[in-house]
This record gives structure tokens, sequence and C-alpha cells, in this order.
């Protein structure tokens, strides 16, 4: 565990990524294989639940340490993480008294499940005994919440690609799909391909930049497709041995959240996979996202929902032709084949090729692309006919160019602390504009945007301003205005204001604007009637 | 305001009966303050008192001429009818709790304090009071401090393996008491030590008062950029993003504060390192100053203020919490953020 933790701390101090891939690559050179596979599993989102209930949790910590349940909550909101908040105000060791590796550490939390509550409580309780601070704080990651500490796929893909001199897009492959550490080792997945586990894994997503400058400074239009860029889930769908799969883009496996698209399976060639967006669509049109928001998340997808939001595959790559890996032929080629394989199957308001936009001359889109949102769009993907399907996000061949976000201004009313990184500090905020009896409606919380300068001031700001507290939350004196940044809106009865927004973000800090200048409700209505 | 020693008027602690305000952040006649940071020595006072130790800042920060009277600590003297003494609280060099009795009855308000002795200053002495004043500025349980000697430790390792890595160390840090502690504190070869000029002009105020400091080197344009290679450079907390700061590179950037405890204002800051290093009292330094005071009533000032408070009434010591300036702790630009000074209470009139 030392080993491990120091690996943690290490990482997570730094944010330089030739640091972190250093450590990494240290780490994969010296740990044991056992602990590497556990590593692999933690760093890309494999950890299993333990189904440790967190206010219990808190309450052991808390009795541990001899204070009361408010104290420990008003530390929890002070330091913003759980973990490192239960490491914190337990009894101080310097060095932990017995050392388990990272793979006997799972395997003492494997009994948990099949514990009762007090058998957990001293289980847990046992484990913080023989672990230092900052080893207890690691240790609370294994056990909870989320496994955060800056490390992206990519990077663990590079510095395992370094430490075993294996081809990096051969590592980002077969570190996708299905595999659990306690049902492979590091070797296996690793330096053996095995056939049998590898039939539901996707191949790493080929991910797009914004564009930079002007379009036309792309060159000649000709070498290019254009397409809509689709508002909804990306997806590969892979049809191999008689079973289908659909993964989602964030690697959840989510074939059974679709039961539409599920007659692929008596369709698809065997060894067959594609690219493509699951958007909500209807009556031969594609719906915005939030009709399709209405289902994400659902348990229970029953027969209401799949009728209010059917959703529909658009397919725009194919990767994978009778079991052979065309990534590399050029985006004309696997474009042509597409069509042919479209042509067979395609399934009217289900399974559906993604148009291409005829064009001759890079200014014959400016209008067109203001007409992506009527088209359900976020705007064009631009590819270049001769590229081949990278590995992750590249720039070149393939180009995002989205719309502008929807805007408004509005006035800072509640705060909020941050977590992790900001969690000292108010730097969760929400924001009101003008109802039509001149007071100020919330209608969107948001996070980013700011510069760390810029949060320091409005930090420095609530505290200073703070009107009253509710929990965690501080009502502001109304006076900040922020420009604040939307990528789409919707009717929202549940919200006071009436309207949802879809990702709101802080997109500039308007000094120079007094609050009596701010949008109105009314403003916001107006946007939502064109957006629908 | 009724017959209280001690009042929280906004504008200071006042004591009505002598007419004495003791850290006022506004002009007053007769000012007591407590130690020189500048949270608690504000300028454009007519009459100043402090300990003796605390005059050359004094005289520095808030002018060569003010009218300031000093003391040693346990010396009594009455204003009013108010006897009064300082008594050492061992947060920087001459920083001191103010006793105040009449009439049998005791206050004591501390100021900021550490009980840790960090051989600079006078170590805090707890005084017998009926009514203490505290701060509470790490008055969370998740705040506890190792002894210092592990923290100093840590800063001469990474000291050493910066010069082994041909780095220099950059070690940011409050310019007044945690320089000075740092400097009597890690093991000091003959190496020459360069400062920030902020650093550097007090660390000379304090040596030409006498006080016991090893030279600075002043950071100047002057000197060869590869000077500082494995150099020790000790710098204020604002020049992390100041374009002072990349001379020295390759460098490895360490802060010291309290505030490094968590993760979140470590990685915030983006230091390379953060020592755990503070001059205020931790958690259990907190309970124990006010339980050896046995004070009957504790008003606690900057910091978790209710939080300390509802703890202290949660264990039978009466106490409230009281709104002041106190907190935006000294310094340059050290930014409000690692202040958690957020107290929203009234504050408290007896």
């Amino acid at each position: 565990m030392k080993l491990f933790a120091e690996l943690f701390l290490n990482l997570d101090r730094t944010n330089k990524t030739n640091d972190k891939v250093e450590l990494l690559k240290n780490y994969f050179s010296i740990a044991s294989g056992k602990d590497k596979i556990w590593a692999l599993a933690l760093f890309t989102g494999r950890r299993p639940s333990f189904k440790i209930n967190s206010t219990q949790i808190q309450q052991w910590a808390a009795a541990e340490a001899n204070i009361p349940n408010w104290l420990f909550r008003e530390s929890y909101n002070s330091v913003g993480d759980l973990g490192e908040t239960i490491s914190l105000v337990l009894p101080q060791k310097i060095n932990s008294t017995q050392e388990k590796s990272l793979s006997e550490w799972f395997d003492y939390l494997s009994q948990l499940p099949s514990m009762t509550d007090e058998q957990k409580r001293e289980h847990i309780l046992n484990a913080w005994k023989q672990l230092s601070q900052h080893e207890i704080f690691v240790f609370n990651k294994l056990i909870m919440g989320s496994f955060r500490v800056g490390v992206s796929q990519t990077l663990v893909v590079r510095a395992l690609a370094e430490a075993t001199n294996i081809e990096s897009n051969n590592i980002a492959h077969r570190l996708m799909g299905k595999w659990l550490p306690t049902t492979t080792s590091f070797e296996k997945l690793i330096y053996n391909e095995d056939k049998n586990d590898s039939a539901s894994r996707p191949y790493p997503f080929y991910l797009a930049y914004p564009i930079e400058g002007v379009i036309s400074d792309l060159g000649d239009a000709d070498d290019w497709y254009v397409e809509w860029k689709w508002d909804g889930i990306r997806s590969q769908i892979i049809y191999r041995n008689n079973e289908l799969f659909i993964w989602t883009r964030g690697e959840d496996l989510a074939t059974e959240k679709f039961p539409e698209l599920h007659i692929l399976k008596s369709l698809l060639p065997a060894g067959t996979v594609l690219d493509g967006e699951i958007v909500s669509y209807r009556n031969y049109k594609p719906l915005p996202f939030n009709i399709l928001q209405t289902r994400i998340g659902r348990k229970n997808l029953t027969k209401k929902i799949l009728q209010e939001a059917p959703v529909a595959f658009i397919v725009y790559d194919l990767l994978e032709e009778n079991g052979i890996d065309i990534r590399n032929l050029s985006q004309q080629e696997r474009r042509k084949k597409l069509e042919q394989l479209l042509v067979k199957f395609s399934v009217p308001n289900t399974f559906i090729l993604s148009p291409l936009i005829e064009f001759k001359k890079w200014e014959d889109l400016g209008e067109l692309h203001k007409q992506s949102r009527q088209n359900a769009a976020e705007g064009f993907m631009l590819k270049k006919k001769t590229s081949v399907y990278q590995v992750g996000r590249k720039k070149g061949d393939w180009w995002k160019w989205k719309v502008n976000p929807l805007s408004v201004d509005a006035v800072l009313v509640y705060a909020q602390k941050g977590h992790g990184r900001r969690a000292e500090l108010f730097t969760d905020y929400t924001f009101g504009v003008w109802d039509e009896e001149k007071k100020l409606v919330p209608f969107a919380k948001a996070y980013s945007g700011l510069t760390d300068k810029e949060i320091a001031q409005v930090d420095n700001f609530i505290k200073k301003n703070t009107l009253e507290k509710f929990g965690p939350v501080r009502t502001v004196t109304p006076q900040l205005v922020f420009e604040i940044g939307f990528e789409g809106i919707n009717a929202s009865p549940r919200h006071k204001s009436g309207i949802a927004v879809r990702f709101p973000r802080i997109l500039r800090w308007r000094k120079d604007k007094p609050i009596e200048e701010a949008d109105t409700l009314q403003n916001l209505k107006k946007i939502l009637e064109s957006f629908i | 305001m009724g017959s209280s020693l001690l009042q929280f008027t906004g504008k200071s602690i006042y004591c009505a009966m002598a007419n004495v305000h003791i850290d006022p952040w506004i002009p007053v006649d007769r000012a007591i303050i407590t130690h020189a940071h500048s949270d608690h020595a504000k300028w454009g006072s007519k009459n100043y008192l402090s300990h003796k130790d605390s005059e050359p800042i004094l005289r520095m920060r808030l002018g060569e001429n003010i009218s300031l009277q000093t003391v040693e600590y346990g010396e009594k003297f009455s204003i009013n009818g108010v006897n009064f003494s300082l008594h050492p609280a061992g947060h920087i060099i001459g920083s001191a709790q103010v006793r105040v009795e009449q009439n049998d009855e005791v206050w004591v308000a501390s100021g900021d304090y550490k009980l840790e002795n960090d051989n600079f200053s006078v170590p805090f002495e707890p005084v017998k009071c009926n009514v203490f004043i505290t701060e509470s500025t790490f008055g969370l349980p998740i705040y506890k401090w190792q002894p210092q000697q592990i923290i100093f430790n840590e800063m001469d390792a990474w000291h050493a393996k910066n010069k082994s890595e041909g780095k220099a160390s950059v070690l940011m840090g409050y310019s007044l008491g945690k320089m000075q502690r740092i400097l009597k504190n890690i093991t000091l070869g003959d190496e020459v030590i360069y400062a920030h000029g902020a650093i550097y002009s007090l660390n000379e105020k304090l040596r030409s008062a006498g006080f016991d400091l090893p030279p600075l080197t002043l950071v100047t344009k002057e000197i060869a950029k590869k000077l500082f290679r494995g150099a020790l450079v000790l710098a204020p907390p604002s020049v992390d993003s100041s374009p002072w700061i990349k001379k020295f590179a390759p460098y490895s950037l360490g802060y010291c504060s309290g505030w490094m405890a968590v993760r979140g204002a470590k990685n915030r800051r983006a230091v390379d390192q953060g020592f755990i290093l503070s001059d205020h009292a931790d958690w259990n330094d907190l309970n124990t100053a006010v339980k050896s005071t046995g004070a009957e009533k504790v008003f606690v000032t900057h910091g978790f203020t209710s939080v300390f408070s509802r703890w202290l009434n949660e264990n039978n010591i009466a106490a409230a919490e009281v709104q002041t300036m106190y907190g935006a702790e000294e310094e340059e630009n050290e930014p409000p953020s690692v202040n958690p000074n957020v107290s929203t209470n009234l504050p408290t009139e007896e």
C-alpha cells in the first residue's frame, strides 16, 4: 500500500502530464503484477463496489475520533472530500504499523459484502488502525466515492506503452471492454490477446477538437466530408459471435438500455463494429437532447418512456468489417463500405446513415451551420477523406465546428463551497435572472469558467457579502454579474424559473454590468421558444 | 453596552472604563496592539502600546514617529483604574495576550497564539481568567499539527534533494513570524540564504534591533542566475504567480502553512511541496489553551467561530462567537481564499 499511496499522492500533487506519465511508468515498472492489475482497474474506472454506506462510515469515523456527527459534517464541508476528512479526524499516526500490498487490501475488502454492519465496522476500523494518515485517505478511495486523481485513460495508456514497449494503440484497445481485475491478470490483459475475452471489446473512440481559426484554412473543400454533429450519446455498436454490445463513449456497456437497437442483432453481418450517435428520434427526425435525457439513468425503461423517447442509431463510421479491423482504411473507403452496408440493412427511424452535407465551397456552409439547432444538431463535423480512424482526441483530420452556446447575463445569488481541489473555496454558484416582479429567480448552477484569480476574488466577495446561511449554502448580496453560457434549454415545471438549461457554465465575469442590466426571465423564455 | 469589561464594538475589542481599544481597525486615541501582523496592527491611532519586541516592526510598518509605549511581559500598568498586563502568546515575536482586570474580574484577549515553542518568540503562557477571547483560525478537528521537528526534517530533506538535483528551493511563508521560525529551526550550513525584499527588510530590522537571526542576501537583478542553483530562497506567499519567481528556474516550490493540511488547499496553490507548519494553535491546542485559562466564558473570534463555540458549549464551556476583522492575516497578497473567516453572526455586546 505504501507504494500505491505514494503514487496516488504524487499524481495528485502535480498537474504536469509528463510528470504523471513518469510516475505511472515507474509504478508499472516496479509494482507486482497483482498490484498492477488493481491499479489499472482503478485508473480505468473498474473499482468493484463494496456497498459501503457513507452515512454509516461517517458515524464510525466520528465515533473513533471522539467528535459529534455535526462536527464531522462541518469538517467534511470544509475539506470537501469524505475519505480525506476521515483520514484527518482519526487519531494521527505517522507510519503504518503493518504493510499490506494493494492487492492484499482488495482481498481484505472482498470479505465486506458478506458481512453484517457490525462486522463491516470492525473490519474497516481495523484497517484504519493499521494505516498512516495518507494511507487511510487512499484506502478510503478504494472503498467509496469516485476514484479521481487526474489521470486520464490516455495518460495510463502512454505510461503503459512506455513501460512495456507495446504500441500505445494496442494498449488502448486491450484496456477497453469488460475485463475485471478478479478475472484476469496484468500479463494476460496486456501481453496475451485472449480471443474470447475480446468479443465485447470496443475500439478506442476517435475524438475531434474544436476547429481553430477559419474553416477555409482547412484547404480544398473537396478533400473533406461534412456531417451534422448529432446531439446524442456517442456510441459503438459491436456484433461479434452472435452477440450485440452497445458501448457509450464513457466506456459504459449500455446494451440493455437501448432495446430498440437490439433488432441489429438479426441484421448485421458477423464481425461488425459501427461508430455513431444514439439520439432521440421520431417521424424521420432527430429530437433535441433533452428528450433523450428523460431516459438516461432510468433503471426501468417503462413502456411510457420508450414511447415518449424512442431512440435511433445514426451511424457514421465502420470500424470492423467481417471481423477485420479496418480503421486504417481511409475515411472515404470506410464511408463507401458503410453506405453499402446501410443500403442492405437500414431501418427507418432506428438505424440510419448519417448523411453527408453537400457543398461546393466552404462559404456554402455558413448559412446551413446556423440552422444546426433546427436540425437537432450541435453544428458540423468535418472529416478529411484521406484520414484513418485514430485513437483518442487528435488534431488535424477530424474537427468539430459547434454552434455558439446560448448565453445570458445573470446575477450571482447563492454560493456553496466546492469539492476536491476547490474544497475551501466558494466555487459552486447559483445565478438568477429578473422576473416580472423585479425579483431574482435562480435558473442555473455553474462551476467552471473562472480563472483561479477570479475565483479568489469571488470567494472573497462571498465571504464578505453573505446574507444568510442554509447549511452549506449562502445567500449573497446580489452584486456580481456573469455571462452564463449553456448548450440547451427546455421547459421544466420542477424549477422555480420554469426552465432548465443544459451544461451551464460561466463564460465571463461582466464587471462592466450593473445588476439592473442583467437578463430577465422573459428573455430566457424567448430563447426557449426559439429553441423548440 | 452594560458594564462589561471588554466589548465587541465592531471596531475593536474595547475597554470603555479605560477608554482603550485592543487591536482597533480604525484610528483611536489609545490602542493596545497584541502583535504586529497587519490585521491586528492598524495605522493611524494616536497612542500605541505593545510588548517591547513588537516595537521595531510596528515602527517600520506604522511609522517611525508613532507614539508607542512598550512594556515587558507581566509588567503591570493601569489606565483609569483598570489593570492591564501583557503575557506571551507564542504566535510571533512580541505577540501578547492582553490581561484586563478590574474588581477581581479578569478578561484575557489572546490575539493570535500557538502553544508549541518556536524557538524565537517567547512561548505561550496560560493566564487564568474569567473570560477568555480566543481565535479559531484552525478550529476544526481536521487540523492537528505534528511536532515541528518532523516538519523541519522534511524541509531539510526537501532542500537537500533539490540541491542534489541542481534546483533552487523556493520556500514561501509569511514574512513576519513564519520566516524567523524557519530560520531558527532548519539546519543551516554556511550557505548563502536568499530572500525576497519583504523578508529581507524585516530580517534586517530585527537583526539591527538585536535579535539573533542569520544574515540573508537580498535577491537582486545583479545576482547571477547560476548562484540560485541548489540555493534556499525565502519568499512571501504572493510570489508564486509573479514574474519574480522565474529567475530561480529550475526550482521546487514549497509553502509553509497550516492550510497545507488539506489536499484541496495544497493542490490549488500548485506547490510542489506543502509544509504543514502554522503559527496558530491547532484543534487540540485551542482546546488545551481554553481549558488552561479556567475561563467560565469564552468569546470566539476569527476562524471557525461558530463551530468552535458550539463545540465549547457542548463541552460545558459557555461560548459565543464574535465577528471581527481579524484573520485577514498579515501579508501582502495572501489570497483571501485560504482564510475561513466567514462568520456572519452579529457582533456580541454584553
